[in-house]
């Protein structure tokens, strides 16, 4: 079967045809290092001509998250990416989606900052996605690809879950993971929803008064501080049936560990080369990969603190997830973060050296 | 089997492509492979490296502290790479770009004049596919047929009239690398 072809593409290219395969019905995007290619390959692959989905460079990262609010507002399959920079821009947008319960899909492809930093991969944007990087009580549902094909399987699971749970979804990648090509097999062709699909799916959204509904009307707004109490107890009760039903992750050569790594993204892939050298020289270590850093797998870190001695957090920031990591084992064993900055990525063997002199 | 390349140069040499390639014939193959290009404020005449790793298992880290082959296209690349490559392991080195020689003693060292062929042939875009060709030929990660193929595969239509050049490239490279 032709959809069933093994290609071998970039990350961002990844999630480009992903988009299209999975009936996304508008991208609005604003070109940076190192996602640009995401734009680039719907450029190229003009969907417009085939599913007709929207493909729009608008003059900023600002006016690109806006219009995915707009697209979300009428329950289409709208998305935006950008890389750190752009993705601050777009931090107002995000919190009024949050607020306005919409779903869509934002693409982080990190690179180092802080302010414009440079254009090197980095995680640095952790705290910004998984702690709400705009204003107010708020999470979005945040995915981290390891690999190209993650990059490809994710976006219509974000899409799923947004769409879901009626919240904005975050592919947060990393410049490494968008640039690099691997061998990757693009889901099949979803067509994009028809008119009465969207009516029935999303009651919700602003699809036009046909016949005398009520008017839908979607706003963050709401003065009266009693109403605004009500929706964020139950915007905050969607998100514990997130946390309860939607963390994901993966367990690597955890079984007769006597050590942890937690790592996500590119950082898990370079944990799993270290992890071959360690055990090379006779230290049993292992994995953990959130794969959801929002809703983070803190039971399954909590159960890893009465297994082994020791967690490394590995990423490749100055030291954020970390936070999540001690907060679920609670004192019960010593929880160390190694990582490098500014767009230097750790090597496989300072990892080790690093397991070695931590613990 | 896992082969891990780190293949270096100058901007413009055709380093990414040729990783490229390399990768895209051992997919063809059925093998599992990984492209990480140093990506960089890209120009002409830059630095250029990517790492490519052909693997019968999945790949861990496309991210390297050593590689079991290394070819280096400049003298920058040499002084970067040749300390990182792994006891037992490889460099290949191409005579133009390259004044001062490895002089590691625990390696192979292999040169190829890949830059002269290549003026020699009148073919000076195929260098890249000159200095594959002395790779496959110590090194055989992939076959030629699969190299031929992945040219079909990546490149433009209007391009595959040059196929038998570039195969007449690999082939030359596979004649004039020489250990030392």
């Amino acid at each position: 079967m032709a959809d069933q072809e093994i290609t071998l593409m970039k990350g961002n290219e990844a999630i480009a045809h992903a988009a299209i395969r999975c009936g996304c019905d508008g991208y609005f995007g604003y070109p940076i290092t190192p996602q640009s290619e995401v734009l680039e390959t719907l450029a190229e692959q003009k969907p417009w001509e085939t599913t007709g989905m929207v493909v729009l460079q608008a003059e900023s990262e600002v006016s690109s998250i806006n219009m995915v609010y707009g697209g979300a507002c009428t329950g289409k399959k709208v998305m935006t990416s950008s890389s750190s920079p752009g993705v601050s821009l777009m931090q107002e947008g995000i919190s009024y989606m949050a607020g306005a319960e919409l779903p869509a899909l934002i693409v982080n492809v990190m690179r180092g900052g802080p302010g414009l930093g440079t254009i090197q991969p980095s995680q640095s944007d952790y705290f910004q996605a998984c702690k709400g990087g705009g204003h107010g009580d708020y999470h979005l549902i945040v995915l981290a690809p390891a690999s190209v094909q993650e990059m490809a399987d994710f976006v219509d699971l974000a899409f799923t879950l947004a769409f879901r749970y009626r919240n904005p979804a975050m592919i947060l990648a990393d410049g490494a993971i968008g640039q690099m090509m691997e061998k990757v097999v693009l889901p099949p062709f979803k067509p994009r929803r028809t008119e009465e699909e969207i009516i029935k799916e999303c009651p919700w959204a602003t699809t036009g008064r046909i016949g005398g509904r009520k008017p839908n009307i979607i706003t963050s707004l709401e003065l009266r501080s009693e109403e605004m109490e009500v929706i964020n107890l139950r915007i905050q009760a969607k998100y514990r049936e997130i946390e309860a039903k939607e963390v994901r992750y993966e367990e690597f050569m955890l079984d007769d560990a006597e050590y942890a790594i937690v790592a996500f993204g590119s950082a898990a892939r370079i944990a799993k080369k270290s992890i071959e050298i360690a055990r090379s020289q006779g230290i049993k270590v292992g994995l953990l990969r959130p794969i959801t850093l929002w809703p983070f797998p803190t039971e399954e870190v909590k159960a890893l603190a009465g297994r082994v001695k020791g967690i490394l957090s590995l990423e490749i920031n100055a030291g954020q997830m970390v936070e999540d990591i001690r907060l679920a084992v609670e004192g019960k064993v010593p929880v160390r973060h190694f990582g490098r900055l500014g767009g230097i990525i750790p090597d496989p063997d300072e990892v080790v050296e690093v397991l070695k002199s931590s613990f | 089997m896992t082969e891990e390349i780190i293949i270096a140069g100058f901007g413009g040499q055709g380093v990414l492509s040729m990783g490229k390639i390399l990768a895209y014939a051992g997919l063809m193959e059925g093998k599992e492979v990984t492209w990480m290009p140093a990506y960089g404020p890209e120009q002409r005449g830059g630095t250029a490296n990517v790492t490519v790793i052909v693997s019968d298992d999945p790949v861990s880290s496309p991210i390297l502290s050593s590689y079991d082959t290394a070819i280096v296209l400049n003298q920058p690349s040499l002084e970067k790479f040749e300390p990182k490559v792994k006891p037992g392991g490889v460099i290949i080195y191409d005579g133009y770009g390259i004044n001062e020689p490895p002089t590691r003693k625990d390696i192979d060292i292999y040169r190829i004049d890949a830059m002269d062929a290549a003026a020699e042939m009148n073919l000076i875009k195929t260098f890249n596919m000159i200095v594959l060709g002395g790779l496959l030929k110590i090194h055989p990660v992939v076959g030629i047929e699969s190299v031929l193929a992945a040219l079909r595969k990546t490149l433009p239509e209007r391009h595959h009239h040059l196929i038998p050049k570039n195969e007449e490239a690999i082939r030359k490279g596979m004649e004039i690398i020489r250990k030392l």
